[in-house]
Order: C-alpha cells, then structure tokens, then sequence
C-alpha cells in the first residue's frame, strides 16, 4: 500500500507540473514546432541536462532503489526502422492532437472532457499496432 | 505564492519532470507513460485475441497509478492552483492561429475549436481528435516509447535508439504543422 501512495504522490506532481508548464497545451505544441518560442525547448532540455546528471549519478554511486533492489533502466533493443517511423507517426498524432501519452490524463483531470476521443483512440492504435506488429518493420 | 497560480517557467517544469523521473528510478522502476494504453489494452481484454496484449497487467499496477495520480494532479492544478488557464503563446503564433481559423489562440488553455464541448457534435473535430490519438496511440508503441520513455528516460540514458525516437518525433511534428495544417484547417 505504502508503494502505491508513493507512486501516486508522484504522478501528482509530474500532472500538476504538466499542466503548470502548459507542455499539456495544444497551443505550446504547435508553437515548439513553428519554431516560435523556447519555452518548450526549454522545458525539455532543463529536464534533460538534469536527467542525464540523475542517471549519471545513479550508475557512478551505483545507487540502490527506495526497496534495496538495483537501479536498471532497461536498454531498448539496437533498431532505426521502428524508432524512425513509429516516431513520426507518433509526432504527426502529437502535433494534430496536441497532447502525448502523459498530458492526455492530466487534460481529462482537469476537465476538457474531449480529450476522452484522443485516449480512446490511442487505445484503439495501440491495439492495431498489437495486430500488425509482425507484419510491420522493426 | 502568487508565483504558484501564474504558469510555471521552463526552468522550474523542466528540472521538475526530472525529479519525477528521479523519483520514479528510486521507487524501482522506469518513467514511460505510454505502455499503460498497452496495458489497459490488456484489461480491457484484447490479450484473448492479439498476443501482444497477453502479459500480466496487474505487474503494471504501479504504472496505472501513476496515471491516476496525473489526473489527479490535472484536477488540483486547473482548478485549485491557476486563476488564468490562458496560454499566452507568442504574438507570431497568435496571428498564425488565427489566420487558420483559430480564434482562441491566446485565449485559453486549449483550442476552443477542437476541445470546447461543443465540438463532441462536430464531426471534423471529432475526426481530428481521432486521427491524432490513433496516430499517437499506433506510433508509440511502434516506437516503443513516448515523451517520457524516449525524450526523457531514454535521452537522459543516452540511448541511441531514443535519439532517432525523438528525430521521429519532430519530423512528424514538423510535417504535420508545416505541410499538412494548411490542407487540414
């Protein structure tokens, strides 16, 4: 139980932090890719200058988890078909519903009750990807 | 504590998404927002007839409770910590909007035209919203990763394969906004 509550104290944070920062604005997202603002630039590259430091400091101090087991983050199998194409069609779905995986939660919490038709149908892509999945190039 | 209801700055939401990250890699696991549309692809049943949904889900428990705590975290920050949801996007982006018949650029948290309620009876809206979680739904899994498994997990790594994720990403990005919005809107 005391797990769940630790996970669920951090999604708090991470949805009210992506709401506050408007990266779960349809608006900030087709300004980052007109090129006319840094905030999402900014956004991105602050949480990744960061991570790359956590990480490094998790893999140097070989630092444990809160339950004594070894920090892994699983490597991603060596590919560019799959990354390159599965990530374009993610960023042309990301660009015209201006929402990815994680904002999509938090617009429904916060209200804008739309959003329900883009995660029903991300479940639905999921689902035909799952179907396709061996037909397609990885 | 005004500070807390204006929008957050890049330099205060950045370095916080990684805390969470942080946070997340302490508590044992990886921060990946998109496998929980597998995942409930498999509660909902869909491991019966694709193979690719027949894991146990109840292993990604911890995961869904990441997103029950996100629409939680939505719900306290539009409704207990902002006192003006409007994004105030840069004045170029603002004609440019308008210009595609976005009159609510500037003047709201999301589009109008695509999210206000209304729209659920207006079938071009319904069709985009549509089209763009299946895309976001087909492509993340394509790609094994979302934002938050490639952009910041696996960048933060230093993983090749999450750098031509992200590539991806903004290519379809840039193709959708540039060459395909003038046909769309």
């Amino acid at each position: 139980m005391k797990k769940y509550i630790t996970f669920l104290a951090i999604g708090i944070l991470l949805g009210i932090t992506l709401f506050k920062s408007e990266a779960a604005s349809w608006f900030r997202i087709y300004e980052m890719f007109k090129f006319q603002s840094f905030h999402m630039y900014g956004i991105i590259g602050s949480a990744l200058v960061l991570g790359i430091i956590f990480v490094q400091i998790i893999k140097r101090k070989n630092l444990k988890s809160f339950y004594k087991e070894a920090i892994v983050i699983p490597a991603k199998n060596k590919s560019f078909y799959r990354y390159f194409i599965g990530g374009t069609i993610f960023g042309l779905g990301w660009a015209l519903a201006g929402a990815c995986p994680g904002p999509m939660y938090v617009l429904f919490g916060a209200g804008f009750f739309n959003i329900l038709v883009v995660i029903v149908f991300a479940l639905l892509g999921t689902y035909l990807y799952g179907v396709f999945k061996d037909k397609l190039p990885h | 504590m005004n500070f807390i209801l204006e929008p957050w700055p890049w330099y205060v939401s950045g370095p916080l998404i990684a805390i969470c990250m942080f946070l997340l890699l302490l508590a044992g696991k990886t921060f990946g927002m998109s496998s929980n549309l597998r995942t409930m692809c498999s509660i909902l049943g869909a491991g019966k007839k694709v193979v690719f949904f027949n894991f146990d889900w109840k292993a990604q428990k911890w995961n869904l409770t990441v997103v029950l705590g996100t629409i939680i975290g939505g719900f306290i920050a539009a409704h207990l910590l902002s006192n003006n949801l409007n994004v105030a996007i840069s004045e170029q982006t603002i004609t440019d909007l308008n210009q595609l018949g976005f009159n609510s650029a500037g003047q709201a948290y999301l589009p109008t035209e695509l999210f206000d309620l209304s729209q659920l009876t207006n079938f071009k809206s319904l069709l985009i919203l549509a089209l763009g979680g299946l895309l976001v739904g087909f492509g993340t899994r394509y790609a094994g990763g979302c934002t938050s498994g490639h952009a910041i997990t696996g960048l933060s790594n230093l993983q090749l394969p999450s750098l031509i994720a992200v590539i991806g990403f903004f290519v379809g990005g840039l193709v959708m906004i540039h060459l395909l919005f003038p046909f769309i809107f």
